[in-house]
């Protein structure tokens, strides 16, 4: 069991890893894809089979293709990133200490926690009962969520909609 | 219907309804203006007649007839009118000559632009005077005296264009004003003392019995009588309004009045109205003070003072050279006279001469305007001359009126006026100074009336004036003559003989015999011989050989040049004055005004400056204090908004950077606290 | 180290690689994509726990990363949206430009 956890966050890490350094746009993307993909393998060996599914249905089937076309659309010249300017260095190297930082005390915090036993098999969840447990326990939520979706696609569709054709002379 | 006391108002109250329709006339309509003031007095005049006659059936009597004016706490203010001989004489006597001298203003003032003003003030004159005679109060009387000072003063003052009418007009006021201050003094003394300003009041008036015996006795802290006191304060108002000796500098100055208002106001009337005043207190002023610490009586005092006017007086006219101002000084030597009168025991004498004096005196005053009418305003004797020819009836009346003045025996009435003082002051026991001045006063008057008629009448004219002088219109010569015979008449109704005067005047016993008339030919012949003397004195310097040109010298100034100048100069008194209470009052008035300025404005302008600090304080204060800390706070609150405003620089990474490191903190602070 | 343990790591260090990425590019996608990897190593820390950790309802888990992931697209598509809007005004999407909101 092990060893697939292990490959599985290798892959995991690594892809994203890659995509943040990656100066191609696209290369990032289709890396991340893959960094999604296996966060839903990861899943899939924890025994949530439902979150691994809807994960590749909407990170890597939706939420990448959004992705993809933002890219696309905002395509810009790439001449000028050729050079790293002193500030994207600044950056880059501040970026980099802040997660160092972090990553250290969380590791410290993880590997100095002691935890209980924990259940030899993942606990039994059918689809059924998800069902039961969002339409019962978590209908309020539900119907919130729905509403923040709705919202959100609308409010995106206007934001990205094209301008209505204007007079030269407005302001753009 | 008899005249009564009740009637006696009608008396004052005529002239001053003329006073006040002269007052609402148009300047253009003479007629109204002079018309009402000449009826009024003569209606006045026939009253007065009246009252006489209803005086004279019950001579001992005080009619009275008093009302209420208002209230005063709890007792009410009253005045009254009193009807007596005394009023009554004197009633008869000021509408008389008041009358003539009105008619002969018709000529006098003829050509002047303010004659209707002339006669309202001349008509407003008449109702004081009158309201001085009638008066039974004290306080209406004081009353009436203020308005005759005030007409006196507008009339002094008629020409008021000349510098020198309007300076005499002020000086006659305050002049007056400050004997009247002692008047007012002793008035309200005499309220305190008996509380009754009346005369006669059914046995409560001031002059009647109970209330002398009751000021009698009472003595001041210095020890003077309480009586004496009053009666000198009460004098002190008399020697103001008669020009006696501290205050006579008012009188020959008054001269430059128009003539007949000389005549009238400063010969006949006004000035007799301190001597009346006298003889109306007579009562208060006999009450004896022998019991006194002090024991100086008050009448002693008139005595010496006006034997002391009298004697100045006569001196003084000896060397003036105007016409008027010689009648002014001898005005005040007759009123010494009469002072002297008073104040030796013998009231009635002084009223006798004060009616005969009322006479002759304005007869010499019309005279005199008679001549300064026709010499167009020429008063300068040594200018005149020369104008008996031409002015035949002015000198004739003008000449008895002298010979009245100067004492000419049996005759004329001045004789037997002054024989009656002179007598008096004979059997006065205190002393006889007073008797040894009027007698010296006797040749002096006789020597500068003789001096006077001589430069005017007699020799050749001295000036084209004089030249050019004729005798005036019936208008002005009638009054003359009417006077004159007044002069010589009046003489007769106080001779030691039949003394009916005196005994009307007093209300005792008539006695006539000749025998009284022997008891005293001693001092007669005495007076006789001294009258004589003044007479050829005069004649033999100035009527033997007359001035032929004016700038020849005064035979008296040749043999004695100092003391004519001093007299000339009338002894000095207006310098004396001036160097003394002249300096001392404006000392005074620089101090009061340093204190105001100063003191009082310097307070005011530390206040003002005050309030000016503290606005100016409350100004910064409200500037720099609240504007500047309020301007202060809101910069600060700015300020700190900016600086907050700093941290939101715009970058999206910046904000991350924060919440990391945020987050990196909480972690450890959660990490390092404990917590699992 | 159970394997709670290592799952934890992992999602730590997927959520440092997110954050680094996030803060160090200047490519506003390439942040927004950091962000996601954040959001995906949260859902990764719920999973391990609803496997290896003490589970009172067995659901739970599973239903709170339902929910993440939903608002994590909904998330994900307006910021999309706004790139695209910020790319038509200022025709780059340099992060560092977009900065007039600034104080």
């Amino acid at each position: 069991m092990t060893f697939a956890l292990i490959s599985i966050a290798i892959i995991m890490l690594g892809s994203a890893a890659a995509a943040m350094l990656l100066r191609n746009l696209i290369h990032s993307a289709l890396l991340l894809i893959l960094s999604w993909a296996s966060v839903a393998a990861f899943y899939l060996w924890a025994g949530a089979e439902f979150a691994a599914f809807a994960q590749i249905l909407v990170y890597v089937g939706a939420i990448s293709m959004v992705v993809l076309f933002a890219v696309l659309l905002t395509r810009q010249n790439q001449v000028a990133d050729v050079v790293i300017e002193p500030a994207s260095r600044q950056r880059a190297t501040t970026a980099l200490t802040v997660g160092a930082c972090l990553a250290g005390i969380l590791t410290a915090a993880v590997v100095a926690s002691q935890f209980p036993a924990a259940a030899l098999t993942a606990p039994a969840t059918t689809v059924k009962l998800i069902g039961l447990e969002l339409m019962y326990r978590h209908g309020a939520a539900l119907l919130i969520i729905g509403v923040i979706l709705t919202v959100a696609l609308i409010g995106a569709t206007l934001l990205a909609a094209t301008e209505a054709k204007r007079n030269p002379e407005d302001a753009p | 219907m008899t005249f009564t006391a009740n009637h006696l108002w009608l008396i004052p109250t005529l002239p001053l309804l003329a006073a006040g329709l002269g007052a609402l006339a148009p300047s253009k309509d003479r007629r109204l203006a002079a018309g009402s003031a000449i009826v009024a007095m003569a209606v006045s005049f026939v009253l007065a007649c009246l009252a006489l006659q209803s005086a004279l059936q019950a001579p001992a009597t005080h009619a009275v007839a008093n009302f209420a004016w208002f209230d005063l706490g709890a007792s009410p203010m009253r005045l009254g009118f009193l009807l007596d001989p005394l009023t009554a004489f004197m009633c008869v006597m000021v509408t008389f000559v008041g009358l003539l001298i009105f008619i002969f203003s018709l000529g006098y003032m003829q050509a002047d632009a303010n004659f209707k003003q002339f006669f309202c003030f001349l008509s407003l004159f008449a109702a004081a005077m009158l309201g001085v005679l009638v008066a039974n109060s004290l306080l209406l009387l004081f009353i009436c005296w203020e308005l005759v000072g005030l007409a006196s003063y507008l009339l002094i003052g008629f020409w008021f264009h000349k510098p020198s009418a309007a300076a005499a007009a002020k000086k006659a006021f305050i002049t007056t004003r400050i004997g009247d201050l002692g008047l007012l003094l002793g008035l309200l003394w005499l309220y305190d003392a008996t509380g009754s300003l009346l005369f006669y009041d059914g046995g409560q008036g001031v002059l009647e019995n109970t209330a002398l015996a009751a000021l009698a006795g009472q003595t001041l802290g210095g020890g003077l009588a309480l009586s004496t006191a009053i009666g000198l304060l009460i004098f002190c108002g008399a020697i103001g309004k008669s020009g006696q000796f501290p205050l006579h500098v008012w009188l020959p100055d008054a001269m430059e009045g128009p003539t007949p208002v000389s005549a009238l106001i400063h010969a006949a009337t006004m000035v007799a109205a301190g001597v009346f005043l006298v003889a109306r207190v007579y009562p208060l002023m006999q009450i004896d003070a022998a019991l006194a610490a002090v024991p100086v009586h008050a009448l002693t005092v008139v005595a010496f003072i006006g034997a002391i006017t009298a004697l100045l007086g006569a001196f003084i006219a000896c060397g003036q050279n105007d016409i008027k101002r010689v009648l002014a000084f001898s005005t005040v030597s007759q009123l010494g006279y009469m002072m002297l009168a008073l104040g030796v025991g013998s009231w009635t004498a002084a009223i006798f001469h004060l009616l005969t004096h009322a006479f002759f005196k304005a007869l010499l005053f019309l005279g005199a305007g008679s001549v300064i009418h026709a010499a167009h305003h020429e008063q300068d004797i040594r200018l005149l001359g020369g104008l008996r020819p031409k002015m035949k009836i002015t000198f004739a009346t003008f000449a008895i009126g002298m010979m009245a003045l100067s004492g000419v025996p049996f005759l004329f009435s001045g004789f037997w006026s002054k024989e009656a003082i002179l007598h008096a002051a004979h059997a006065w026991d205190v002393s006889h100074l007073p008797l040894y001045a009027g007698l010296a006063a006797v040749v002096l008057t006789a020597f500068y009336m003789t001096r006077l008629v001589a430069e005017t009448f007699l020799g050749q004219p001295r000036s084209a004036a004089a030249e050019h002088a004729h005798e005036n219109s019936a208008v002005m010569t009638i009054p003359l003559i009417l006077l004159a015979l007044g002069a010589i008449g009046l003489g007769f109704l106080g001779t030691p003989a039949w003394p009916w005067l005196q005994a009307r005047l007093s209300g005792t016993e008539l006695h006539s015999s000749l025998h009284h008339l022997m008891e005293g030919s001693g001092l007669m012949l005495l007076s006789i011989g001294l009258v004589g003397v003044g007479l050829g004195l005069g004649w033999w310097l100035y009527g033997r050989r007359l001035r032929t040109t004016a700038e020849a010298r005064d035979p008296l100034v040749v043999t004695a040049p100092q003391v004519m100048a001093a007299l000339a100069n009338r002894l000095g008194f207006d310098e004396l004055y001036a160097a003394t209470v002249g300096r001392l009052n404006h000392f005074t008035a620089t101090l009061a005004q340093g204190i105001d300025r100063w003191v009082l404005g310097g307070l005011v302008n530390f206040l003002a400056q005050l309030g000016v600090f503290s606005g100016t304080v409350n100004r910064q204060l409200d500037e720099d204090g609240l504007n500047g800390g309020f301007d202060q706070i809101s910069a600060s609150v700015r300020g700190s908004g900016q600086r907050y405003a700093q941290a939101q620089t715009g970058e999206a990474h910046g904000y991350l950077r924060v919440m990391a490191v945020a987050f990196i903190v909480l972690a450890l602070v959660l990490v390092l606290g404990g917590a699992r | 180290m159970t394997p709670l343990h290592l799952c934890l790591l992992i999602s730590s260090g997927l959520f440092c690689i997110g954050l680094t990425g996030a803060l160090a590019r200047s490519n506003t996608i390439l942040v927004l994509l950091g962000i996601e990897l954040m959001l995906n190593a949260a859902n990764l820390n719920f999973i391990a726990f609803w496997r290896f950790g003490p589970a009172p309802s067995p659901a739970n888990g599973m239903i709170f990363v339902l929910f993440a992931i939903a608002v994590a697209a909904a998330e994900a598509a307006v910021g999309l949206a706004l790139i695209i809007a910020v790319y038509r005004h200022q025709k780059n999407i340099r992060l560092q430009e977009a900065n007039t909101l600034r104080g």
